[in-house]
């Protein structure tokens, strides 16, 4: 691989293995620009806590080579690297008051007394906490904590922060709110951010480049709106969002576009993603807000599928409704509460389809 | 403000209490037997012996008249008491000697004054002898009315005669109660015995109305005095009745001057010889021996502790049972092991010899001394240290010393700024367990401390089981106790109380 001399943070052939029989990270290969937000995303297993972990320099890689600013930073202990941590209980001293800890990565750094003092005033008013320097970790709420765990990895500039699913102990609204303080702030100061979390939505909304994880391996790396809609394959298209598969097998394909002859012998149209010729096996997927059943709003030589209604879910702002279609019962889609929607009936029979560029044939 | 009232109106207060009535009434049945156990096992000896430490009341029991008669003797003087005392050691002696608690007394004495109870011993076993049988003699001969026992009731019976020789009437009724609880006979059947017929004498000679008129002047008078001193020439000795004098009262602080080597003296506390010194220097002895072998816990416990937090669980417990290994195996069988160990021709001495670190007639002095009882409590007490410094480290998340590396600090200054200030609750509670633990130790010292590694309790058992001077046993160990919370107040004071956890 070439080394991408613009990296900030590159992982170049990476692999991890605690017990030397199981590779826990296999071949990763990663590069960073600076300033960037890049969340890795995975279920739990898939290697992206412990990506981080060798980031920090708490896991050495067993092989391949971690590069901060073009400087491989494998031999550096984790106190050398100057990379900001903020651990997902947040971590701090409880016998320490909310001052002390901020002044903590200062002490250790030998920073003057007033110099410090005026990092640590000028950290927590960051974060909207200036009122709350004498107080101990155990007297504030999670989400307190939090914006201290935060102002604290920040307070001695690092240009690498690195968060380790900082928001998972925390209720919706504030994880929200939490989400939209972070990014904004990251970017302000234009530090580079790796954030590791398992919740996709918070993965979505808060990065530049998401980096989805499964098996050791990084299966898609992309910006937010590309992984929701051009996933690269099975895993992508459904750990990210909501989706409906059926299989098949590629009966055609025209360039940019192909035929599928589903198991149950209906003919549907896709894009070819990962399928290369005729009579491979595929799964196609269709994101359930893009398929339609108003005839009209369809190519006129789009195919169709027949669909049973099963269920019929009012959620507010959608309806969400469950279909048989082609065989699985499985078949769900949504439609925007608007004054002219149509709202299905169980039972019903309708007929559904789709552009061909939202159904995506992938690997079986 | 106003009362809030329940549904029923009653007063929400007297409601919720009847509600909760039935529960505390059942929690309190369900510790009882506990809280019972704890106060007849645990607090009623302490408050005994506490009381011990302050309780003499067997000088003025056994000695009641000599005590009230040598008030009025002046210790510095530098003369024995005169006649008076004498004769009224005599009764109490006559009395003492058939309960037989002159012996008792004798040892109690003893404890502060060597010599005291042979003299009580022998002057008991010839008081029975005295000259005074020539005044029964003469009060019989001079009426056959004083032999006569259902005579001498009857005047004891009779106020007038009782008001007129109250001493005889005093005397007489201590003896029928002699005659009543020790022999099990009839007063009224008994003649009295020659004690009696002293103190009516006495009071004869000082001019009393008898019952039945006698004259006594023809009576040579017997000298109780010579009489003890042909006895024991020690009853001329002053330190004897000044020794009777200050343990008079019926609480002495006696043994509490004793456990810090001062004396009672006829004018309050004095300091004892130098070379009766004792108690002072094991005190602090114990004090330094009990904080080496604390500080040794922790220099040995804390980084077995932190391996165990912080090992897999699997391995962790192996290594547990390890260190509670020792709590399987006697105590007594731990203890003799290190004699194997530590002598100079044992395991430890041979090796070191053998390896040319120790010359041949140069060996080690390893036991026997107070090496020998710090090498062997520490051992001992470690699992009292490690158990509690594992439970709170435990505790203590693995990402704080990875915040704090993250954050830029090296692995010592991670160690100290951020491990170890949340480690203390757990040294603190190891070091008070293994302290008090220690300085209460008393086989272990006993076997491998020789002399010079003794602790104070070694001491207190000593003069509980062989000495029997329970005493001066309870002052000390009241002492002990007193140090022991003093020392818990100073440790709330500088480190807090609640900073002392056992886990969690």
């Amino acid at each position: 691989m070439v080394e991408d001399k613009s990296a900030f943070v590159a992982f170049e052939r990476v692999q991890k293995s605690y017990d030397g029989e199981n590779l826990v990270v296999k071949d990763l290969n990663l590069s960073m620009p600076k300033g960037e937000f890049l969340t890795m995303l995975g279920p739990s297993g898939s290697g992206k806590t412990t990506c981080l972990m060798m980031l920090a320099g708490f896991e050495t890689a067993t092989h391949g080579d971690i590069l901060l600013d073009g400087v491989s930073i494998n031999n550096i202990p984790p106190h050398k690297r100057g990379i900001g941590m903020v651990f997902q209980n947040y971590a701090l001293f409880p016998h320490m008051t909310v001052a002390e800890n901020l002044s903590f990565p200062l002490e250790v750094r030998k920073t003057g007394k007033s110099e410090r003092e005026e990092k640590v005033k000028r950290a927590l008013d960051m974060v909207q906490m200036g009122d709350f320097a004498g107080r101990r970790p155990a007297q504030l709420s999670g989400g307190q904590q939090q914006r201290i765990a935060l102002s604290r990895a920040l307070v001695f500039e690092p240009e690498l922060v690195l968060m380790d699913e900082p928001l998972g102990a925390l209720d919706k609204q504030l994880r929200e709110t939490l989400q939209f303080e972070i990014t904004n702030l990251a970017h302000e100061l234009g530090i580079t951010t790796v954030y590791v979390t398992h919740d996709q939505t918070e993965a979505l909304t808060m990065s530049d480049r998401v980096a989805v994880f499964d098996d050791g391996r990084i299966q898609q790396l992309a910006p937010p709106d590309e992984l929701y809609e051009k996933p690269q394959n099975s895993f992508v298209a459904q750990f990210i969002g909501e989706n409906n598969t059926l299989d098949g097998v590629v009966q055609e394909i025209k360039g940019d576009t192909c035929i599928v002859k589903l198991d149950s012998g209906d003919i549907i149209d896709a894009v070819p993603v990962n399928v290369t010729k005729v009579g491979e096996r595929t799964r196609v997927s269709i994101r359930p807000e893009r398929v339609e059943f108003n005839r009209d709003r369809l190519h006129d030589d789009a195919h169709t599928l027949k669909a049973e209604v099963l269920e019929f879910i009012y959620m507010g702002d959608i309806f969400r409704t469950r279909l048989r279609v082609a065989g699985t019962d499985e078949f769900v889609i949504k439609t925007r509460n608007a004054p002219d929607q149509a709202r299905l009936k169980p039972g019903q029979t309708i007929e559904i389809g789709w552009m061909p560029e939202d159904c995506r044939a992938l690997d079986a | 403000m106003t009362e809030v009232l329940a549904a029923d109106g009653r007063p929400l207060k007297a409601s919720l209490n009847r509600a909760l009535r039935r529960q505390k009434l059942r929690a309190l049945a369900l510790i009882a037997p506990l809280l019972i156990f704890i106060l007849v096992s645990f607090v009623m000896p302490i408050a005994d012996m506490l009381f011990r430490s302050v309780e003499n009341e067997i000088v003025s029991d056994t000695l009641p008249r000599t005590v009230q008669a040598l008030e009025s003797w002046d210790s510095s003087s530098g003369e024995a008491p005169g006649e008076a005392v004498f004769n009224a050691l005599y009764t109490d002696m006559a009395l003492a000697t058939e309960y037989k608690s002159h012996t008792r007394l004798g040892s109690r004495l003893n404890y502060e004054l060597t010599g005291v109870s042979s003299l009580f011993r022998k002057s008991g076993r010839r008081v029975k002898r005295f000259d005074t049988d020539v005044y029964a003699d003469a009060f019989r001969d001079a009426d056959p009315a004083y032999a006569d026992p259902s005579q001498w009731a009857a005047w004891m019976g009779d106020d007038t005669v009782r008001a007129a020789v109250p001493v005889t009437a005093a005397t007489y009724d201590a003896w029928a109660k002699m005659i009543v609880e020790v022999d099990n006979d009839d007063p009224a059947k008994e003649e009295p015995w020659d004690f009696v017929y002293t103190s009516l004498y006495n009071e004869a000679v000082a001019g009393a109305s008898l019952p039945v008129a006698v004259d006594v002047s023809g009576v040579e008078p017997v000298s109780l005095r010579e009489q003890f001193v042909e006895v024991d020439k020690n009853w001329l000795d002053i330190d004897v009745w000044q020794t009777i004098k200050i343990y008079a009262p019926k609480y002495t602080n006696g043994y509490f001057l004793n456990s810090v080597d001062l004396l009672k003296g006829p004018d309050g506390a004095e300091a004892r010889p130098e070379s009766e010194r004792i108690y002072v220097v094991l005190f602090i002895r114990t004090m330094i021996m009990s904080l080496s072998i604390m500080g040794m816990c922790v220099l040995l416990g804390y980084p077995i502790a932190w391996l165990l937090a912080n090992l897999k669980d699997r391995t962790a417990n192996l290594l547990m049972i390890l260190v509670l290994l020792p709590f399987w195996t006697s105590l007594l069988v731990r203890t003799s092991a290190w004699k194997v160990l530590l002598q100079q021709q044992g395991v430890i001495n041979d090796v070191l010899v053998w390896i040319g670190l120790v010359a041949d007639d140069g060996r080690l002095q390893l036991i026997n001394n107070q090496t020998g009882t710090i090498i062997a409590m520490t051992h001992i007490l470690l699992p009292f240290m490690i158990l509690p410094l594992y439970s709170v480290m435990k505790t203590i998340p693995p990402s704080y010393l990875r915040a704090a590396k993250s954050l830029g600090a090296t692995d010592w200054t991670a160690f100290w700024r951020v491990y170890f200030p949340q480690s203390v609750p757990g040294i603190g509670a190891g070091c008070i367990l293994v302290f008090i633990l220690s300085i209460g130790y008393y086989i272990t010292p006993e076997l491998v401390g020789g002399t010079k590694g003794v602790f104070i309790s070694n001491r207190i058992a000593y003069h509980i089981s062989s000495s029997l001077n329970w005493g001066l046993a309870a002052a000390l160990g009241s002492i002990l106790l007193a140090v022991v919370l003093l020392l818990y107040w100073v440790y709330d004071k500088i480190v807090g109380i609640d900073n002392v956890k056992l886990g969690g």
